[in-house]
């Protein structure tokens, strides 16, 4: 098997939270975080809740922002391909970063008023330059690999279950085939069916060559899509 | 995307002995939304006239590239000239409509004067976009002939869009554009706005207290106290991690709904 380069690099990473309202108190949570990620790989982080694992997922998405250290991702068309640094990265080479290369799954849909399940789905697809009419099939051959029934597609997913909301945002968070994946338990309250098919879609996605890190505490989902393990420990716990 | 929409370098805006607006720099580029947030009295309607030429800042400037014209300093172009970019380029969508509106003539003219200042003259061609930006923005069609003192509050801030984006503007300045109406209408009015963003690749830079609006509709945040941006960055960015202290008070008051 041919060995990919890494698309994603992460050295040196700290990232503490300083709450002034606590008196300034300082919680140190990330401390010398180094990893690599390749096409075709998926790095599962683990380690005891509360160790940081969510916090370097929302760090790599440059949604919390590390105090040092280095992000780099690897981003842009063909020739114009090149690494791209995170930490401290003005707003909108994340938001291109974002819209192009990474895609975040997390536990909650921040739901939008009004707005069709369809809709919501196809919007990443949009944005990157697809047919509203290619979008939206997309959105349903996704929506319907879900288990999403197809009475539900035209309304705004508001009013759903949580299980069915998380496979609306599972649903809009592939559905632009971005090259790295992050996900935030994708299968946290779904049941057997639903998972095995949120598992088919992401094993998919990780054999066609997206470079994936994730929170997979169902040690079974786990297993079906790991292709190694990086232990997260705590700065306060650690030796 | 090779330069910045807007440029503020250093605006600082004095009302007597009291600093309203202190030193604020920032880039915009296009296709971004940017969001000013912060407290009643901090400074940031200030700024925002400031940057939209409406208020003169006492130090500092703002740059604005224009479509034909290369790069302008906003302050110092002539009175018409400013005039006429707020009526092509830029929108101004204001907190109570009625400051954005004409009163007494009907929603059709509202929307058919911004054509009509850029040169529009076939009653049937205005009409029919004053038709089209009705339906856009949600308003039935056989209220066309309407004035908008028959309308309702929600009605009045849509319309105030339409109005503003009849004519095609690359930038749009807000001013708690959703700010004294009801929940339900607001929701409906902020789905319109980020609809109506996305689809014609708008710049923006609005104002408004409620982050819960700021999340929704904007990339990037300003947050602003006692006439100081005491932080930026992403809007998630400074919502879910917030680092200054007055922003983690701004985000740790937000009721939990």
């Amino acid at each position: 098997m041919k060995i990919m380069s890494p698309v994603l690099r992460v050295a040196g990473l700290a990232k503490s939270f300083f709450m002034h309202a606590q008196g300034g108190l300082e919680l140190s949570v990330l401390r010398d975080v180094e990893l690599d990620v390749a096409p075709g790989e998926c790095l599962a982080l683990v380690g005891p809740s509360g160790a940081g694992k969510s916090t370097l997922l929302r760090s790599l998405y440059g949604n919390y922002r590390p105090q040092r250290g280095s992000i780099r991702v690897r981003h842009g068309d063909g020739d114009e391909e090149k690494w791209v640094e995170l930490v401290n990265a003005e707003p909108r080479i994340t938001l291109d970063v974002r819209r192009h290369t990474m895609g975040f799954v997390s536990q909650f849909l921040r739901v939008i008023p009004r707005v069709a399940t369809v809709d919501v789905v196809a919007e990443p697809m949009l944005r990157l330059g697809a047919s509203l009419e290619e979008a939206r099939q997309r959105a349903e051959f996704l929506l319907s690999v879900l288990g999403i029934p197809e009475r539900l597609w035209s309304l705004p997913p508001a009013t759903f279950s949580g299980g069915e909301q998380q496979r609306v945002n599972i649903a809009r968070s592939l559905i632009a085939d971005y090259p790295v994946l992050l996900l935030d338990e994708p299968t946290a309250s779904l049941d057997t069916a639903n998972r095995d098919g949120v598992i088919d879609l992401i094993r998919e996605r990780r054999n066609a060559g997206a470079a994936i890190v994730g929170i997979f505490h169902d040690v079974a989902v786990r297993e079906a899509l790991a292709t190694r393990l990086y232990t997260v420990e705590s700065p306060g716990v650690a030796a | 995307m090779t330069a910045p929409l807007l440029s503020a370098h250093g605006i600082t805006k004095r009302f007597g002995s009291r600093i309203a607006c202190r030193s604020v720099s920032f880039e915009l580029w296009p296709g971004e939304v940017l969001g000013i947030v912060g407290e009643s009295g901090s400074g940031k309607t200030t700024l925002l006239n400031c940057l939209a030429g409406r208020l003169a800042p006492d130090e500092g400037s703002v740059t604005y590239e224009t479509v034909s014209a290369g790069t302008v300093d906003v302050h110092r172009l002539s009175e018409a000239r400013r005039r006429l970019l707020t009526r092509t380029e830029w929108g101004f969508v204001n907190q109570d409509a009625r400051e954005g509106l004409r009163m007494g003539v009907s929603a059709g003219a509202n929307i058919g004067e911004r054509l009509m200042a850029i040169g529009a003259r076939h009653y049937g061609d205005i009409r029919q976009s004053a038709s089209d930006w009705l339906g856009r923005v949600e308003i039935d069609l056989d209220r066309l002939d309407d004035r908008p003192t028959t309308y309702s509050g929600g009605m009045r801030q849509r319309l105030q869009i339409a109005r503003n984006l009849v004519s095609n503007p690359r930038l749009v300045f807000m001013d708690e554009p959703t700010g004294g109406l009801d929940v339900s209408v607001q929701a409906r009015l902020l789905d319109l706005l980020r609809g109506l963003v996305d689809r014609f690749h708008l710049s923006a830079v609005l104002v408004t207290h409620d982050l819960g609006v700021a999340r929704l509709l904007t990339h990037r945040l300003m947050v602003m106290q006692g006439g100081s941006v005491v932080e930026d960055g992403l809007t998630d960015q400074v919502l879910d991690d917030p680092q200054h202290a007055y922003t983690q008070m701004l985000v740790a008051s937000i009721l939990p709904v």
